[in-house]
């Protein structure tokens, strides 16, 4: 009894598990990469040469632990994002790591081994100045927090406050300089712009004043960015009008003085217009700074100096130098230099801190991307090797967010592509076919040259094609020996081809930096990456795909659009999207801003669809412009319409081409901007394909839907947001005619506001104000129990408006991001693709979002396969297509048909990337990987033999028969 | 169709043939309808149109929409008939494919707004002009609004809409417009409907009623419970017997 008992149980247990990912399908179809993103503060672990911690906080809010030896992460801490999470400070000591986030609103101690959290405590309100740690006879103890009007002391171990002061005159004084030199004391540094400096010290005990002066220094503004501590106790400040120097000894007992040291008695200059940076060095925070320092002169010109007995003097001059910075390994300290060598690589080079003097076979040479940006920041690790010589491994990160380490003598260790943090949008291009496909093709596209040539040049491509498959086979057999796990299936641009079924493809993705990517879908290798320069930092980009991989002598091409957000003007970038290079394609100049893209269907006669941009003075400019566009532009103005939205003042206009390619308005619709404002407009997507035109009701009528291609949903928000008040607006508008199909309020509800169009449906989500949730609502569009006209639709002649249904579900959880998935007949059943903020990523069936659902379930609406109408949308955890593998801020879902109709690629892409494949009506058109062939083709074989044998004993039964 | 497929949402390639032009005719007697004025108190949209041959829009006024005030949905629809220059400059523009155009004024349809807002600019819409001849001038226009009853949108279409090019007789079909006209305010969205699914899952526990009222466990099987425990009462007061007895036996032994 009891066996049976766990017999049912254990079956029950494996069917609630078999709809889930199998252990050994992780990973098989899907990959994740983890980025940071732009480096601010990195860390090394200075104790030990075998430890292979590196410590990063970013420009994105996210505190990481990266092993230096791979760049693998060993741990992530992913913060809010905006200025709450904003990481203002990262100080190391020993296993502890200090953190100070939002502007001085919390400190933090993480434990650096495993990422644990030691200690949180919140300060008090007040935007942060600066930080550091506190030494007292060879002891850290503390960490002194400085903010606008106060300093606060707290303990290393617990976090506990040992005290907090108010700072005097905090109004008028601006302090920004917090230091200890190790002897017992904290000392303040403020400056009071153009007039003097302010040094207050506090007792360690009780935050209790000792000391209170003030020095004259009209010429100075800011301590920050022309002042450091050098030495013991000596204020160094830089100052470019004059071109000196000023040092001021801070704990002289009779009143302080600057003096100033011109910086031509050092035989130095600044570079015109360039802002002098000091840059010291304080080893260990119980001791005095060191008395070395370097002064950057100009762009690419620092030089070591030394402050000795009141006089500075030149240690060595770097001139040129891109980088420079100190480290230190136990007692000595270095100073790393970054020279370049020639155009494509820079020779990174030790000095000894104290003499200046070079240490021998300490070079590193590190070969910069043509294609990449310059070096921006050098982090050196420095080591003592075992005959106590210097050894040294050196971070790097470029313009384009590329971070490599290398180490001697310039082995790159690893790089990490920290752009690809934050993607902001992505196309997916059909690989090209294989070399010996497209030799085959070519021959189709070139021009006949006489019999004999032909016949010679088909022999020659069989025999290729003939050498290709037995080297396959080479391939194969030899392959076979090894274990699998040996097998490498290494993915470069020459071997790349289409697979049998369009599964793997380009993924041509477009960072908020201006770096341009190729990658492999499959593996997720990068293939090609491309850095534009000079894009201004909030730029819009959109990317379009040209021309396709589809016809093949001429390249496939992608352009891409970026539109600076503030003066609108854009530029056109033309590339192929297979092996990343830049077109030589003349592009035209877009002297004015464009206010809007649209690729038509046409092609000209190389292939390639016509792009139109249209200017503010509503001219339109065709790419490519060639006669034979023109006349085929001319040809078809009649029926080119397109619509215009400017949100800040509600209004859409649709716009008529004309045959001079100048345009007219045709329509105007405006919301007034005073109830509501417009947040989203979206359109179809141009490669959507609707497989049925109907759905067939229980009663065997069919219900046709309203596919019009041209419609644009357009979703507004309520200005006022008063929860009884506020409101969520739904247009769907004809891009054509300008005639509203249907227009919805939403009451009580606000934004923000995802949304789906597609198909004859919308769906959009929204938060209730009053029930204070998040709803999802549906729209589906019938053109009702017969089509006005089957054969064409065109938005001029629809007269009859499509009847509405419209259903709205509770959701549980808060959305990220919403799409849908695309097949490439849409013969499959559709999904939602939703990103959850918890990093999952759901994707859930349309069936769920279907006004049809009845509130009591018919005999119609069961052969329907309705489902009942349930107010609540169910999350079933076997829905979330990326198992464990959470994608930390999904920004965007992608979606790309394969060749499969079953199979929709899909790629996440936020903080994280992450690729997979979805299936929304299970794999109907692949034979399960344990398909028995064997016995098929045993049962086969048998029935076919038997056959024969039955058929001649037939045979010689009539024969018998017929003599009888 | 595989064309249609891919078109673009901005593109709509046409595929009805331009209707032929019949007959220019250039009258100069100029017939109007009259324009029935109603009521002052409610809301007056004017409807202007323009149809030129050289596709600058010059608007005339068409006729004017009266909204009784209070209610938005009741409209009445007063125009004027086309004159014969009218008429004929409209089959001039629908053979040259041309567009006619008709606009609205931006403005609230609550007459308490109207004093303190001018209206600032107008909303169009257009038709083909050779499906409105085709149409025979029968046209259904919709007048959008907001939230608030300001108008956002008019949408003009004909019925039918096709232009296939067919002769339309002069004079008596291209002398009076036969319209349809509707004011549409937004529609309100559903919310879930969570209060009819939790009555109707409540008749479904009703009905399914109190099928039988949970019995204890001991209340269903006694009968099988109480022989089963007499049972073991039995043979264990037998064995206790017995033993009582033995013990009874040796002790008795002992005495």
């Amino acid at each position: 009894m009891g066996w049976l008992l766990a017999k049912i149980f254990i079956s029950l247990y494996l069917i609630i598990f078999v709809v889930a990912v199998f252990e050994d399908q992780v990973g098989k179809f899907d990959w994740r990469q983890q980025f940071v993103g732009e480096v601010r503060f990195a860390l090394f672990d200075i104790n030990s040469q075998a430890s292979k911690k590196l410590l990063v906080a970013t420009e994105k809010n996210i505190f990481a632990s990266l092993n230096s030896r791979t760049g693998d992460l060993f741990w992530r801490h992913v913060d809010k994002t905006g200025p709450e999470g904003h990481i203002d400070m990262l100080l190391l000591y020993g296993q502890d790591a200090l953190v100070v986030v939002g502007n001085g609103r919390i400190l933090r101690s993480w434990e650096t081994t495993i990422g644990g959290l030691n200690w949180e405590t919140v300060l008090d309100t007040g935007s942060f100045q600066s930080a550091a740690f506190i030494g007292v006879q060879d002891q850290v103890k503390y960490v002194a927090v400085l903010k606008k009007s106060t300093i606060s002391l707290h303990y290393i171990s617990n976090g506990h406050q040992k005290w907090v002061e108010n700072l005097p005159e905090s109004d008028t004084v601006q302090y920004q300089i917090v230091y200890s030199g190790g002897s017992g004391q904290v000392l303040l540094l403020g400056v009071v712009p153009n007039s003097h400096i302010v040094m207050v010290e506090y007792k360690i005990e009780d935050g209790e004043i000792m000391k209170q002066k003030s020095v004259a220094a009209p010429w100075l503004t800011s301590l920050q960015s022309s002042c450091v501590v050098v030495g013991s106790g000596v204020l160094l400040c830089v100052d470019p009008m004059t071109q000196s120097m000023y040092t001021l000894l801070l704990q002289s007992e009779e009143q302080p003085k600057m003096s100033q040291i011109l910086l031509q008695t050092l035989g130095l200059e600044v570079a015109s217009g360039f802002q002098p940076v000091l840059i010291s060095t304080q080893p260990h925070p119980t001791r005095p700074p060191l008395p070395e320092f370097f002064l950057q002169l100009g762009p690419d010109h620092h030089i070591l100096l030394q402050f000795k007995d009141g006089l500075i003097s030149p240690l060595r001059d770097f001139n040129p130098s891109h980088l420079v910075t100190f480290a230190t390994t136990g007692e000595k300290t270095v100073a790393a230099v970054m020279t370049p060598k020639n155009d494509t690589a820079c020779s990174i080079n030790l000095y000894t801190a104290d003499t200046g003097r070079r240490l021998l076979d300490t070079t590193i040479i590190y070969y910069m991307d043509p294609n990449g940006g310059r070096p921006t920041r050098l982090y050196v690790h420095a080591f003592l090797k075992k005959d106590d010589s210097v050894g040294y491994r050196v971070l790097v990160q470029n313009e384009d967010l590329v971070l490599s380490f290398l180490q001697q003598p310039g082995r790159v260790v690893w790089t990490r592509e920290e752009a690809l943090a934050d993607v902001v949008t992505m196309e997916m291009v059909d690989l090209p076919l294989t070399g010996t496909q497209a030799e085959l093709e070519g021959e189709f596209g070139k021009k006949a040259d006489g019999l004999l040539a032909m016949v010679l040049k088909r022999l020659s491509s069989q025999l290729i094609v003939l050498q290709a498959w037995l080297g396959h086979l080479w391939k194969l057999f030899y392959d076979a020996r090894k274990p699998r796990s040996q097998v490498k299936n290494d993915v470069t641009i020459e071997t790349l081809s289409r697979d049998e079924f369009n599964l793997q493809k380009m993924m041509v993705m477009v960072t908020a930096s201006g770096k341009l990517f190729g990658i492999d879908s499959k593996s997720g290798t990068i293939l090609w990456k491309q850095y534009l320069e000079n894009v201004k930092p909030n730029s819009v980009f959109k990317l379009m795909v040209q021309r396709t991989t589809a016809h093949f002598p001429h390249p496939p091409q992608c352009t891409l659009l970026i539109k600076d957000k503030d003066t609108g003007l854009g530029s056109l970038n033309v590339f192929n999207p297979i092996f990343g290079k830049k077109s030589h394609i003349s592009v035209p100049a877009l002297p004015r801003p464009v206010l809007q893209s649209l690729l038509l269907p046409l092609m000209d006669q190389d292939y390639a669809k016509v792009l139109l941009l249209v200017d503010d003075q509503y001219k339109v400019t065709a790419f490519p412009s060639t006669k034979n566009v023109l006349q085929q532009l001319q040809e078809t103005a009649s029926s080119i319409f397109f619509y215009l939205v400017d949100s800040s003042q509600g209004r859409l206009s649709g716009f008529h081409l004309r045959k001079d390619l100048s345009t007219e308005l045709i329509w105007e619709v405006v919301i007034p901007t005073e109830m509501q404002k417009i947040v989203g407009v979206k359109g179809k997507r141009a490669n959507e394909h609707v497989h049925s035109q109907g759905r067939v009701m229980g009663d065997r009528s069919v219900l046709y839907k309203y596919l019009n291609p041209n419609l644009l949903a357009v979703v507004t928000e309520s200005t006022d947001s008063h929860q009884e008040r506020s409101f969520v607006g739904i247009f769907l508008i004809d891009g054509v005619t300008g005639r509203i199909v249907h227009e919805a309020v939403q009451r009580k509800a606000r934004g923000p506001v995802h949304f789906v169009h597609s198909e004859n449906w919308v769906v959009y989500v929204y938060w209730n104000t009053k029930s204070r949730r998040n709803e999802f609502s549906v729209l589906e569009l019938f053109e009702g129990m017969e089509l006005y006209n089957s054969t064409v639709f065109s938005s001029l002649d629809r007269p009859h408006p499509p009847q509405v249904l419209q259903q709205s579900y509770i959701f549980p959880s808060p959305i990220s991001t919403l799409e849908a998935t695309l097949t490439e007949k849409g013969i499959t059943s559709r999904h939602l693709l939703v990103g959850l903020p918890s990093g999952a990523i759901l994707s859930l069936p349309k069936m769920f979002l279907d006004p049809r659902r009845p509130e009591v379930a018919s005999e119609q609406s069961r052969e329907e396969n309705l489902i009942p109408y349930s107010p609540e949308i169910p999350i079933r955890t076997e829905w979330f297509i990326n198992y464990n593998q959470t994608v930390s801020r999904v920004k965007g879902i992608y979606t790309a048909p394969s060749g499969l109709e079953s199979t929709c690629l899909v790629v996440a892409y936020g903080l994280d990337i992450y690729q997979t494949r979805v299936y929304p009506s299970k794999q109907f058109d692949v034979l399960k990987d344990d398909y028995d062939y064997v016995l098929i083709s045993s049962v086969l074989l048998g029935l076919f033999f038997a056959t024969m044998i039955s058929k001649r004993l037939a045979e010689v039964k009539l024969l018998n028969r017929a003599w009888r | 169709m595989a064309v249609a497929r891919h078109l673009s949402f901005v593109v709509v390639i046409l595929t009805t043939i331009i209707g032929f032009c019949t007959e220019i005719v250039n009258c100069n007697n100029g017939r109007r309808g009259d324009i029935v004025e109603s009521d002052l108190a409610g809301m007056s949209v004017p409807i202007e149109h323009s149809f030129e041959v050289d596709d600058v829009p010059r608007f005339r006024l068409r006729g004017t929409v009266q909204v009784k005030p209070g209610r938005e949905n009741v409209v009445s629809f007063s125009q004027m008939s086309l004159s014969d220059e009218d008429r004929s400059l409209l089959k001039d523009v629908a053979a040259v494919d041309g567009l006619y155009r008709v606009r609205v004024p931006r403005l609230s349809l609550q007459a308490d707004r109207e004093t303190d807002r001018q209206p600032d600019g107008h909303l169009s819409a257009f038709v083909r002009a050779c499906s409105l001849v085709e149409s025979h001038l029968s046209d259904v226009i919709t007048l959008h609004t907001d939230v608030s009853g300001y108008l956002i949108g008019v949408s003009i279409v004909t019925v039918p809409g096709a232009c296939q090019g067919a002769e339309v007789e002069d004079e008596v079909d291209l002398e009076v417009f036969n319209t349809t006209i509707s004011i549409m305010p937004p529609v309100n969205a559903p919310s879930p409907e969570t209060a009819l699914y939790i009555e109707r899952m409540e008749q479904e526990m009703d009905k399914k009623g109190k099928p039988q009222e949970q019995k204890s466990f001991f209340a269903k099987y006694w009968m099988y419970i109480v022989p089963l425990v007499l049972f073991l009462m039995m043979s264990g007061a037998q064995d206790q017997s017995g033993g009582g007895a033995g013990g009874g036996a040796t002790s008795g032994g002992g005495r």
